[in-house]
């Protein structure tokens, strides 16, 4: 059947929404191993989610584009960024937090929160962050919200793209590939700025000043953001990401999904006017639900690999029952179990609390709390204490013995603090810092922000040591402020 | 051979007439993308060929349009990284010791300079930590045979000891009491136990008095009235706990008997100036330089 005689046959049938003769040119029959790829033009949908994706896309973009320009004030000589990733000077700036590279588990506590949360929605309410948040789904938004504007809704889509090469043609092509680039463009543009002084760095790029990796990131980036958002598209979900495959996993029978209720939308067949719908199912298979697929799926086929759970299905569906005045919700959010339930004639419920969605929570709340608490009792010191390998210790000619150390201390603080030194578990001895007179163990100087290395001699009178190894603890300690961090280490000595 | 067309009755694909246990392999065709990258492969190694130096021949090889050559990289980085050193390497040169030790940035320099000269030319003897063994003095303590101070240091690196090669090597010679008959076996005892008893080790105190006359007339001239040794004659201080060639009674009267006869090459023969001045700052800040 063409649009011609679809069109007609709603006519006869008095129906008053428009019958679509969309194919879901991804469904399994549909699409052989070595066929090529079928462009999908989705269908504008309006509704409750339609809109929640505007809402999630206008904060995710707002997020990624805003965040570098936002200034924070730190004091001087250090950035005013609050987002910053500083590779040369090795620190990443969020807001208040300040990130040495050796504390990079709080990258890694980020990440397992990320996950832990990912694993905990996906149970819950199946692929909400690929058919709301993920990248990818937020710039194919954005990108066919781009090809509607300047080619028209999925009808005209069509014909323009079946139509003969003409100068109308050519410009509304031109138009859309120009705004995708110029978006792909932007996207790179605005990654750079997470990782040098965001201002400073638009001056450079802007006067050809900045430095070559800019460039080449923003290029990178342009390529591939109008690459997979505008070309490749639903092919990326379903090829390229390992996600889909993982995330059946984390759900189960009792998982929200995206789904038909086929129990009661089958037998579909087409409007009439004025029939018993006691006699069939709510389904009139208008094919509204496979038009605004940006998948190019049919979801009345069930649960599939392609589908990335966007819901615009929900709101094309809601829209015809609306019209035939039917209930709501013939494809809605809902569990593989309430569907058998259905069909036994049991009442429907949702779970929330079950084994697996209270262990996801308690893991979040545990690694949650576990960086909360290394966040707030962060050291603004640390002391680290290597002694010598080669010699292990030195007889001096008064019989003493010697041993070498490096002690590095590392004061994260914004200002040049000065320590004293302890050499903590050792019998009466002298301790010899290189660049300090001998004896000295006080006022010991380290810049802001820095880390420094000392040579340490410590020498113990002849026949006082105990053993050929003793235990030892090197006490750094802040002569102004209250801190005081502490390394163990060892004293070795002729064997006894 | 003439391909006789077979085709899979499942997949509908022609099979390749390859057949093993009755499984038969299946003509798909490559993947697309596969096939795109292999050519863009194809196209690129010919490039490459035209580029980069790539085919051998007889005695020489094909050099590439743009001359690219990993050896002269690196033989351009070495230069480049001499010329960075230079500046450097000039200010050494003309400072002394002293001043190098007083300027935190040559001093850097020259203790990272000093670090890689001592382990290339002095680890073998002295070891890679400097701790010497016998016979090779350990540089980290607070004994030194011919002064620790960094000028010290620096003419004895500079002049070796006792090598023919140098004139102004540092030189002395002990004699070799027992085996060129300077003293009896008697005497040689003796005098190993007032050694013993000025290291305050255990010792016969009647055979150390006796010992002491002949310390008083073979040995105080080198060795001092007090046995403090003599940085001049590289006599070594045998009241302390530092013994070159051990200090036990054993070790003594080998010396005694045989006397020792350490050398050192003149490394100022072999290294530049700027060198031996940073090996010089670096073995003096070993832990144990005066």
């Amino acid at each position: 059947m063409n649009l011609v005689e679809l069109a007609k046959a709603a006519e006869v049938g008095g129906s008053p929404v428009e019958q679509s003769d969309a194919a879901a040119v991804n469904r399994k029959e549909n699409r052989p191993l070595y066929k090529g790829r079928e462009p999908i033009y989705p269908k504008l949908a309006h509704g409750t989610f339609r809109r929640l994706k505007w809402i999630v896309m206008a904060i995710a973009l707002a997020i990624y584009y805003v965040t570098p320009w936002i200034r924070w004030d730190r004091g001087a000589n250090l950035p005013d960024q609050a987002v910053l990733i500083d590779f040369p000077a090795r620190r990443f700036y969020f807001f208040f937090i300040e990130i040495w590279p050796q504390e990079v588990y709080y990258l890694t506590g980020l990440l397992i929160l990320a996950a832990f949360s990912l694993f905990l929605i996906t149970a819950l309410a199946g692929r909400v962050w690929c058919g709301y948040a993920c990248p990818q789904t937020v710039w194919t938004d954005l990108f066919i919200m781009v090809e509607r504007m300047v080619e028209g809704d999925r009808a005209e889509r069509i014909r323009l793209a079946k139509a003969p090469m003409s100068a109308g043609k050519l410009g509304k092509l031109v138009l859309k590939h120009g705004i995708w680039l110029l978006i792909a463009m932007a996207t790179g543009g605005a990654w750079v700025f997470y990782f040098a002084d965001a201002p400073a760095l638009l001056r450079d790029l802007v006067t050809l000043q900045a430095v070559p990796v800019a460039y080449i990131t923003i290029g990178i980036l342009t390529f591939t953001t109008y690459s997979l958002g505008g070309l490749m598209r639903e092919q990326v979900c379903t090829y390229m990401c390992p996600w889909p495959r993982i995330q059946a996993a984390m759900q189960d029978d009792e998982s929200l999904i995206v789904s038909y209720k086929d129990d009661r939308g089958e037998p579909r067949m087409p409007f009439r006017k004025g029939q018993d719908w006691s006699k069939r199912g709510d389904c009139i298979d208008c094919r509204q639900c496979v038009a605004v697929c940006p998948m190019g799926i049919d979801i009345r086929d069930g649960q599939q690999l392609e589908c990335i759970a966007c819901a615009l299905c929900i709101d094309a569906c809601d829209d015809v029952m609306v019209k035939i005045g039917r209930p709501k919700g013939l494809i809605g959010y809902d569990t593989l179990l309430n569907h058998d339930r259905r069909k036994r004639g049991e009442a429907t419920r949702v779970r929330w609390l079950r084994p697996r969605t209270v262990l996801y929570a308690g893991l979040i709340a545990v690694v949650g709390l576990i960086m909360l608490i290394a966040l707030t009792t962060r050291s603004t010191l640390d002391v680290n204490v290597q002694h010598d390998r080669n010699p292990l210790f030195v007889k001096l000619a008064d019989g003493s013995i010697r041993n070498g150390y490096t002690v590095k201390i590392l004061n994260k603080e914004h200002a040049t603090a000065h320590f004293s030194i302890v050499f903590d578990g050792l019998p009466a001895h002298e301790v010899s810092i290189v660049g300090y007179e001998p004896g000295r163990t006080t006022g010991i100087e380290v810049a802001p922000d820095r880390l420094a290395a000392f040579r340490v001699f410590v020498a113990v009178p002849a026949d006082s040591l105990k053993s050929d190894l003793t235990d030892i603890n090197v006490v750094v300690r802040d002569e102004d402020n209250d801190r005081e961090a502490r390394s163990s280490s060892i004293f070795r000595g002729p064997e006894k | 051979m003439a391909h006789v067309a077979d085709k899979d009755p499942v997949s509908g694909v022609d099979t390749t007439g390859h057949e093993w246990d009755g499984i038969k392999e299946l003509d798909n065709p490559l993947p697309r993308w596969w096939l795109w990258v292999f050519y863009a492969c194809v196209v690129w190694s010919i490039g490459y060929w035209i580029v980069m130096p790539s085919w051998p021949l007889v005695s020489s090889y094909t050099k590439g349009v743009i001359g690219f050559s990993q050896r002269e990289n690196l033989i351009e980085e070495i230069a480049a990284a001499k010329a960075d050193q230079a500046q450097w390497l000039d200010r050494i040169k003309t400072a002394s010791v002293e001043e190098i030790r007083a300027d935190p940035q040559l001093l850097e320099f020259a203790m990272a300079g000093g670090r890689s000269a001592f382990a290339v030319n002095c680890s073998q003897c002295h070891g890679q930590g400097a701790a010497g063994s016998k016979g090779y003095p350990n540089l980290n303590d607070d004994a030194w045979l011919w002064g620790g101070t960094p000028e010290q240091i620096l003419f004895t690196i500079t002049h070796g000891i006792r090598n023919a090669d140098d004139p102004d090597a540092r030189w002395s010679e002990m004699p070799k009491f027992g085996k060129d008959g300077l003293l009896d076996a008697k005497q040689i005892g003796d005098v190993v136990e007032h050694v013993l008893a000025l290291s305050g080790q255990d010792h016969d105190a009647a055979r150390a008095e006796a010992g002491k006359a002949v310390f008083v007339e073979q040995c105080v001239a080198c060795h001092g009235d007090d046995g403090k040794g003599n940085i001049e004659l590289g006599a070594p201080n045998l009241t302390d706990s530092i013994w070159l060639y051990g200090g036990d009674r054993a070790a003594v009267t080998e010396s005694v008997v045989n006397a020792r006869f350490g050398i050192m090459p003149a490394w100022g023969l072999k290294l530049d100036e700027a060198t031996l001045k940073q090996l010089a700052v670096y073995v003096h800040a070993l832990g144990g330089g005066q």
